[in-house]
């Protein structure tokens, strides 16, 4: 299985998990939209196509592509192996540790579940009508679940050689888009199947991406591509900056929903240069999370995952990311939540990075409902996964400004055709989505992956077959075999061997071995041994190849004392007639026939002479 | 038959200055290059003149591993690089990178400005040196060319301690470096694969010792350090300023704080606190406890020990001094050593192992009266305790070593002579393997005996795998046959009908037909119709075909019905068969019928068998 993200955007058709709830009603109709009441949902993998306890191996490309891991892995028989690096997995913890205790934090008495029933979800308007699979939407899961679903978890470093049951090797490569993200390269001896999920070519904190290594592949299964395909990074990080300064400047706060790891780190590593060009050196920043701390201090550790120059910083020995600094100098505070400390530290005009993007639960929900109402307050969003109008929604009407400058460093429609033609794969795999320009911009050819041959589409439950044919296996022949054999030149450079061997299959392993001598048969068992079969292990004929040469054959007979031959001409050959011994011997350029009654020495013979001549294989 | 050679330049039947060259499948590989801290002259620094009289080392070499920052492991590193000269790749960790140029300063201070001496590398030649390094991942594959790949492997001994892996095709090596088979108080224990290295060269400081349990060690060394003080006495101890300085750090740190004693720790140089730094930032290497809890509390923040000042070893009342150098052979151990030494009341306790020709060498030995430079005569009152704290697998953790990575060789260094020739004798004894332990400079050679790789036609696999029944019993051997093709530098092995094809050849039919007659009062078509009926009665498990031209096969033979006009009763079978014609197919006809004809047709086929049978 590659991957197992959850898809959050079904939290969109919730309300907001609001620090007192009203009384229970399952549907609320909030500024012309209806929303479910209830805790958040989310849209599960497909767990109905096949049954899950048969896979043997999840790879997990990125922190953000394993959300869903606790559905999968526990109360489905679930017994393989996942395998992620180490930051994937330290920061997926932490991530979903944070989505455990921002659903905990208020829990709801019940879950709504008669919206659910086809006949209801019918006469709902909106999005909630076409939501599919609404059955199959869960709740979050519990600590416990997340930590028994990380034990299954094997670590793996950049390049490290994975052997999955002697068939076939996988490696993580750097992908260059977050902390410890990797594609993943699939290969035996004569295939190769990459798959790059979540790339990036820019440079920001993470190891930068190693595209080389995905050279010739056989099959290039691509996702994880950006989600804001028209929006520049690099002008998007200036806008942020822009918009940051002139709220903060009017006396208003700035509210940056956000995740609690990868971008914010760029973010505040922006801010670093930024706050004391734009005079905000007195300005608080707060970052609100229960991870918030943790996050900070894991991304100091991870040096070997960081681009060069961030590592080169632990050399000195100095933390690699100036946040280190910010905390120091209290520029940057960080609490779990904004009950205890956070009550009474905190000042305005402030900065407050906290979650969840979706503004549905955890801190973020609270300053929605503090700030909202004021038109001196922004709120910027960053996070591409959701859409901003959307997310706002149920909080309309809204006096607050909205800024959207999404984030998303991943691999843009041109950047992969770059990619593409640098690394030329045989064939390209990827969701049909991205076979055909956006809905809403059907003009724009250019967001669209045009390649030749053209890519092979999936969709949600489609069974792909991928466009290889396995012809070859690695086998080992054992150096005493391997001695014993002899080669003969068929033409310059290219010679053959006839190999008679037994062959040994061990874990995928295949070695060949000289075929054992029959054991001599001690005579005090001679009559046990009598009884048995005998081995059938005789080397049968090899298959002849050339041709015999008419003169060169007649003189061999000679030679062998064979002289009355009456040779005949025919179509195709000669015909010898052997008078003596009435045997006839027909030579064609493709075959010899004898014909020969009861005498068997003299076939015996024949056949060796003309063995003589001939090839074998 | 290929051969793997190993010769040790340091390091061979010695401690200090590792330094160990393999040759693997055309491949040159130095492993650690370090410096003898026993010696101050040549015999400081490995013999590279070994590898060549005249000139620089990079065409010689396809890469420097090292294993560990310990200056007896990398000492020798810009002498070899930038004296020497060697311009290639140099592999170590990322720790191993950051801490092993600091050491090397510190080195080189000590020699060039505390003992004047010259020619010797300089802070430039540290850093240039530095620029060819390539840092390592642990478990990542490094492939250093088309051939050569290393992996790094956790070896515990310090922080980025690594063993590594050589492998150039089927061969391997493993290099342990220094390493340790029990998890200590800061860093994790040494763990390995079941690789089946050709070799593995494994250090053996201590070859011949059981050391008890390490809480045992610790509450001794409490115990120690803790009546010394109660007396009123100064306590000294010489640590490398990075690795057993944090273990015993965090052992007295808790225990001043659980006993809540007040007498003052130091630790002398300013290496400290960069070195606690380097132990923060690189929290991944050390053990899993640190690494859970070091969010909230980070082990390596010591409340209870502060920065030495040279002032304070004349401060009356009791201390603690860690000091560096480790065996007191230069710098600010052995100036305090020479302060406190007269005081039967000061102890100094060595916590790890002291080379020969070092002052802590000879204390351990019993030496009371040390000559010192200038003539001048030290006698040593201060109690002298010794600790194995250094971090070393003991016999036990060797054994176990070689029980997780199954070498087929073994090949011992870094020990004393002695003691290898006892650990040897015991491996040899109980895994059945050789163990080699060259002396400096004498070449260990072992042949290895690779398989040959060759890639196989699916289709041929498939084929022989389905002979041996829908599951493989690994007690009955399945013959293949095949033919292998060698072209360029590709091997492939097919069938032979592929074969024929791949290589643009004709097929030769080689055919061979006998004439029998029998006596058989039926029409042709009948005594072909009975033949067959009966040839499928006997015949179980071939194919048999009766084909609307009049004939029968049996498998690929052909036998064909006629009878002579004149005498309708007179038949002549006609046989047909190919050389490829397998004997076995027969083999359960010679039990027998019988009736007549029956009997008939069987001679006439038993006669065919034992030609076709007759190779």
């Amino acid at each position: 299985m590659l991957d197992c993200g959850l898809d959050t955007t079904s939290v969109l058709n919730f309300l907001p998990l609001p620090l007192f709830f009203p009384s229970f009603q399952e549907l609320k109709e909030c500024a012309g939209r209806v929303f479910v009441d209830s805790q958040p949902e989310f849209c599960l993998p497909e767990r109905e196509l096949l049954d899950l306890s048969t896979i043997d191996v999840i790879l997990i490309s990125n922190y953000h592509c394993m959300m869903a891991l606790p559905y999968i892995t526990e109360h489905t028989g679930f017994t393989g192996t996942v395998y992620a690096t180490e930051p994937t997995l330290q920061i997926g913890r932490l991530l979903m540790e944070e989505l455990v205790k921002f659903m905990e934090r208020v829990p709801k008495a019940q879950s709504a579940t008669c919206w659910k029933n086809k006949e209801i979800q019918r006469m709902l308007p909106g999005p909630l009508k076409d939501a599919v699979d609404v059955w199959t939407w869960k709740r979050s899961y519990s600590m416990q679940e997340v930590n028994s679903a990380l034990s299954k978890v094997q670590l793996v470093g950049y390049s490290q050689k994975v052997e999955l049951f002697g068939a076939v090797q996988v490696s993580p490569l750097s992908s260059g888009y977050s902390l410890g993200s990797s594609n993943w390269i699939i290969q035996s001896h004569h295939e190769k199947v990459a798959y790059v999920s979540g790339s990036s070519l820019l440079t920001t904190h993470p190891q930068p991406m190693d595209q080389s290594s995905l050279k010739n592949s056989d099959v290039l299964i691509l996702t994880g591509l950006t989600q804001m395909p028209t929006a520049n990074p690099d002008g998007m990080l200036g806008e942020f900056c822009s918009n940051l300064a002139m709220t903060i400047r009017a006396g208003g706060n700035v509210l940056v929903p956000c995740y609690s790891s990868g971008v914010i780190y760029d973010l505040l590593e922006c801010l670093y240069q930024f706050i004391e060009s734009a005079n905000l050196g007195t300005t608080p920043f707060y970052f609100i999370s229960p991870v918030a701390n943790s996050s900070l201090e894991f991304s100091q550790i991870f040096a070997e995952w960081l681009c060069h120059n961030k590592q080169s910083k632990v050399y000195l020995p100095e933390p690699p990311f100036p946040h280190a600094e910010l905390i120091q100098t209290n520029k940057l505070k960080h609490y779990p939540s904004i009950h205890g400390d956070f009550s009474s530290e905190f000042r305005q005009p402030c900065v407050v990075f906290t979650g969840h993007p979706s503004l549905r639960f955890g801190d973020v929900v609270h300053f929605m409902e503090l700030w909202g109402k004021s038109g001196l307050n922004t709120i910027i969003f960053t996070e591409p996964d959701f859409s901003y109008l959307d997310a706002l929604a149920p909080y309309q009407p809204l006096a607050m400004k909205c800024v959207y400058c999404p984030i998303d460093t991943r691999l843009n429609f041109h950047q992969v055709s770059k990619l593409l033609k640098e690394v030329q794969p045989l064939h390209v795999v990827c969701p049909e989505q991205y076979t055909q320009p956006p809905l809403t911009q059907s003009h724009r050819s250019d967001l669209m992956l045009e390649l030749q041959p053209p890519p092979m589409p999936y969709r949600r439950c489609s069974v792909l077959n991928l466009p290889f044919r396995r012809r070859y296996e690695r086998v080992y022949i054992l150096p005493e075999l391997a001695n014993s054999l002899v080669p003969s030149e068929i033409k310059p450079g290219v010679s053959m061997a006839t190999v008679s061997a037994v062959l040994h299959s061990k874990d995928n392993k295949h070695t060949l071995q000289s075929v054992p001598k029959p054991p001599p048969v001690p005579p005090s068992k001679k009559r046990k041994r009598v009884m048995e079969e005998p081995p059938v292990v005789l080397a049968p004929k090899p298959l002849l190849s050339g041709a015999v040469p008419l003169e060169a054959f007649l003189a061999t007979l000679q030679k062998h004392g064979i002289t009355e031959v009456k040779v005949e001409e025919t179509a195709d050959g000669h015909i010898l007639h052997l008078q003596a011994d009435d045997t006839l011997i027909q030579l064609e350029e493709d075959g010899t026939h004898i014909v020969c009654d009861n005498n068997e020495p003299l076939r015996t013979t024949l056949r060796d002479l003309v063995l003589r001549f001939l090839q074998k294989l | 038959m290929p051969e793997i050679k190993v010769t040790p330049l340091g390091a061979g039947q010695d401690v200090g200055r590792s330094c160990i060259l393999v040759s693997i499948g055309g491949k040159n590989i130095m492993l650690d290059c370090g410096m003898h801290m026993g010696y101050n002259d040549d015999r400081r620094f490995p013999d590279f003149s070994y590898i060549t009289q005249n000139g620089r080392l990079t065409e010689f070499l396809d890469c420097v591993i090292i294993s560990h920052f310990h200056l007896d492991h990398c000492g020798a590193l810009p002498f070899m690089s930038e004296m020497v000269g060697y311009d290639g790749p140099i592999y170590m960790t990322h720790p191993t990178k950051a801490i092993c140029p600091i050491l090397l300063e510190d080195f080189r201070k000590i020699t060039v400005d505390k003992k004047g001496e010259t020619n010797f590398f300089t802070s430039q030649m540290i850093k240039d040196c530095m620029k060819k390094v390539v840092p390592l991942n642990l478990h990542q594959t490094v492939q250093v060319d088309d051939e050569l790949e290393i992996k790094a492997y956790y070896a515990g001994h310090v922080l980025g301690a690594a063993m590594v892996q050589i492998k150039v095709g089927s061969e391997s090596v493993v290099y342990t470096g220094d390493y340790n088979m029990t998890p200590d108080r800061h860093l994790g224990a040494a763990w390995i694969d079941k690789c089946r290295p050709d070799i593995l060269i494994s250090e053996s400081t201590y070859a011949t010792t059981i050391r008890d349990s390490k809480r045992c060690r610790e509450r001794d060394f409490l115990k120690k350090v803790h009546e010394s003080i109660e007396r009123g006495g100064k306590v000294l101890i010489p640590v490398f300023a990075l690795g057993r300085a944090q273990e015993l750090c965090i052992l007295l740190e808790t225990f001043w704080e659980r006993m809540n004693l007040k007498a003052p720790i130091y630790f002398s140089t300013g290496l400290t606190e960069k070195a606690n730094h380097y132990y923060k930032l690189f929290i991944t290497w050390t053990n899993q406890k640190i690494r859970k809890t070091f969010v909230q509390r980070n082990m390596f923040e010591f409340k209870h020990i502060k920065a030495f000042d040279r002032s304070y070893a004349d401060n009356p009342g009791p201390m603690v001094v860690f000091a560096t150098p480790g065996m007191l052979h230069a710098g600010q151990s052995l100036q305090i050593f020479k302060k406190w030494a007269g005081n039967e009341k000061n102890m100094v306790i060595m916590p790890g192992y002291c080379v020969q020709g070092t002052i802590g060498h000879k204390i351990l030995n019993g030496q009371r009266k040390l000559e010192m430079e200038g003539r001048s005569t030290l006698d040593v009152k201060l109690q002298v305790e010794y600790m194995s704290f250094s971090a070393h697998a003991d016999a036990k953790g060797i054994m176990q070593l070689i029980r997780m990575a199954e070498p087929r060789n073994m090949l011992l260094v870094h020990g004393e002579a002695v003691k290898m020739e006892f650990l040897k004798g015991k491996i040899e004894q109980e895994f059945s393997i050789d163990c080699h332990m060259p002396a400096n400079g004498e070449t260990a050679t072992v042949t290895t005996n690779p398989s040959v790789p060759v890639d196989i036609s699916l289709n041929l696999l498939k084929r022989e795998m389905a002979l041996g029944g829908p599951l493989p019993d690994p007690k009955k051997p399945r013959t293949m046959h095949g033919t292998l093709i060698m072209k360029e530098n590709s091997l492939k092995l097919v069938s032979s009908e592929q074969a024929l094809k791949e290589l643009g050849l004709n097929e030769h039919q080689l055919r061979f037909t006998c004439r029998v007659q029998l006596q058989d009062p039926h029409s042709d078509p009948d005594t072909l119709n009975r033949i067959y009926t009966h040839l499928k009665s006997v015949l179980k498990g071939y194919t048999i075909q009766h084909l609307p031209d009049g004939t029968v096969m049996v498998e690929s033979i052909v036998i064909k019905v006629s009878s002579s006009a004149e005498d309708t009763s007179t038949k002549v079978l006609l046989l047909s068969w190919s050389y490829q014609v397998k004997h076995f197919y027969f083999y359960n006809v010679i039990s027998s019928n019988t009736r007549a004809v029956k009997r008939l047709i069987l001679i006439a086929i038993n006669r065919q068998i034992s030609i076709v049978n007759h190779d």
